[in-house]
């Protein structure tokens, strides 16, 4: 017998068929739900009234923040993750250990921890409460929680772009006289821009549904942590048309995204 | 000044060991068959590939140094030219790295576009070059960072066979004006000819002849130079 060509239609069989249409529906379906629901006619007047704004603004203003603070942050330790690759196997594999965490943790659990490193009685936080810093409960809470959970993102589009940068354009660059950090700046950065910006996108995204992680260390606070997940949960019980509104704001980041990033789907997250 | 080595490149298989000179406005070319380690060579000249031994440019050690204060000029075997930036600025880039400013750098390094003919080109990318374009542009930013020495990886591999004639009848009147001292690695006999003055004779890592090509083809060491000569 010859093996198959490659090239040859493969033909799918009806079970793969049943159970992948299932599959898609379960994907698809409660997001058209959503959308065949939302009180079209009465959305300008929801999303303008003060706490659709508030949560919008909160959310908004704090996910700038983090995707912020993870650039500052994720960038070197990109770079670090990059460089890791000339490294003894076992702080190598430790090192994206840590950073993969927050990706498979349950926000939750990250919130917990949050609380018990940062919180009044915690580990870190009981000196901070000495100098008279208080996190949980605050904005700042909520801009690191969802700093925490947004970080992965970052770094691994981030490495994924340093890992297909062409090395030997930092080696060319230093033949022409450019010190290590000029190389950097000059061509390292400006190559894996696209990487950058796809990282800070994904990072963002998460950060603006961060729910979990939030809540737990953030708490619900109107105009201080309650963000756009956390205010749309919250009306679900009293105001559903809100939770709605709320929920087609969320919707819309997200297609917003996926178009931006239609030809770049995930650059180093996927490997 | 005087170009003097005698260095060990190691490599996974043997270690290359060569001892040569190369006085100012001399062009050694570095010739032998593939993976003989000629590129090594020139990486440890270069100061991107780990050497030991001595290299010395007038009384300056230059194994000391790293790439970037060796004032040795690369043009890469694939050229390497920076994707992101113009034709321009790649030539501008070894005075920007040096003087830190852009405008500046453009200034001063605007006649190399000129007497590389890559004005009309200035504005465009290295991904908008023909093959012929892109090694002029390689040629004229390696000479407009100023280097004291010269490095050429193979520098008609990437070009037609039909443009190789002009190319290095250009190439040979821009290392003429360069001045100092310069090693092409090549595995052809006519960029030998055509553009060095001596020829080192590199096989598995170890130098078999050195000399002017003429007496190389009158007598040969190896089956290798006597192929290469003929």
């Amino acid at each position: 017998m010859r093996p198959e060509s490659p090239t040859r239609h493969r033909r799918t069989g009806p079970v793969v068929a049943v159970l992948a249409a299932l599959g898609l529906a379960l994907l698809v379906l409660p997001l058209l739900g959503l959308v065949l629901r939302a009180p079209w006619a009465d959305l300008p007047a929801l999303l303008v009234s003060i706490p659709v704004l508030q949560a919008l603004g909160l959310s908004l203003g704090t996910a700038s923040i983090s995707t912020l603070v993870c650039l500052v942050f994720g960038i070197p330790l990109a770079v670090l993750l990059s460089h890791a690759v000339h490294w003894h196997v076992v702080p190598r594999r430790l090192l994206r250990a840590a950073i993969t965490i927050p990706l498979v943790l349950p926000p939750v659990v990250g919130g917990i921890a949050l609380l018990l490193l940062l919180g009044r009685r915690g580990i870190v936080g009981q000196w901070l409460a000495e100098i008279g810093i208080t996190l949980p409960f605050t904005t700042g809470a909520v801009v690191i929680a969802q700093t925490f959970v947004a970080m992965p993102f970052l770094v691994f589009a981030v490495e994924g772009a340093l890992r297909s940068a062409d090395r030997r354009s930092e080696l060319a660059a230093a033949t022409l006289g450019a010190r290590p950090a000029q190389t950097f700046r000059l061509v390292t950065l400006p190559l894996v821009a696209p990487g950058i910006a796809a990282g800070a996108v994904l990072c963002f995204t998460r950060a603006l549904g961060e729910f979990g992680a939030t809540i737990t260390f953030a708490g619900s606070f109107p105009g201080v942590t309650r963000t756009l997940p956390i205010a749309s949960y919250l009306a679900m019980n009293s105001d559903p048309d809100t939770a709605i509104a709320l929920a087609l704001v969320l919707l819309a980041v997200s297609l917003v995204v996926l178009l931006a990033l239609r030809d770049r789907w995930l650059p180093g997250v996927v490997r | 000044m005087r170009l003097v080595a005698d260095l060990t490149v190691p490599r996974s298989a043997f270690d290359v060991r060569a001892a040569f000179e190369v006085p100012e406005g001399r062009v050694l070319a570095i010739v032998g068959p593939n993976g003989a380690g000629k590129s090594s060579l020139l990486g440890a000249i270069a100061g991107l590939v780990e050497g030991s031994g001595a290299l010395r440019l007038g009384d300056l050690d230059l194994l000391t140094l790293p790439a970037e204060r060796r004032g040795v000029g690369v043009v890469f075997q694939d050229l390497v030219l920076f994707p992101h930036l113009s034709v321009r600025d790649n030539v501008a880039f070894g005075a920007r790295v040096r003087d830190g400013s852009w405008t500046a750098a453009r200034k001063r390094t605007a006649p190399w576009l000129a007497r590389l003919d890559l004005v009309d080109l200035a504005d465009r990318h290295p991904a908008q070059l023909s093959g012929g374009q892109a090694q002029r542009v390689a040629l004229a930013r390696a000479l407009a960072a100023e280097p004291a020495v010269l490095l050429l990886d193979e520098p008609m591999a990437a070009l037609d066979v039909e443009i190789r004639d002009d190319v290095r009848a250009d190439l040979a009147r821009h290392l003429r004006e360069f001045g100092g001292p310069t090693i092409l690695v090549s595995h052809d006999r006519d960029d030998a000819s055509a553009l060095a003055d001596d020829v080192l004779v590199l096989e598995r890592g170890v130098v078999m002849q050195q000399g002017a090509l003429a007496d190389l083809a009158e007598s040969p060491a190896t089956p290798w130079v006597q192929r290469f000569t003929r």
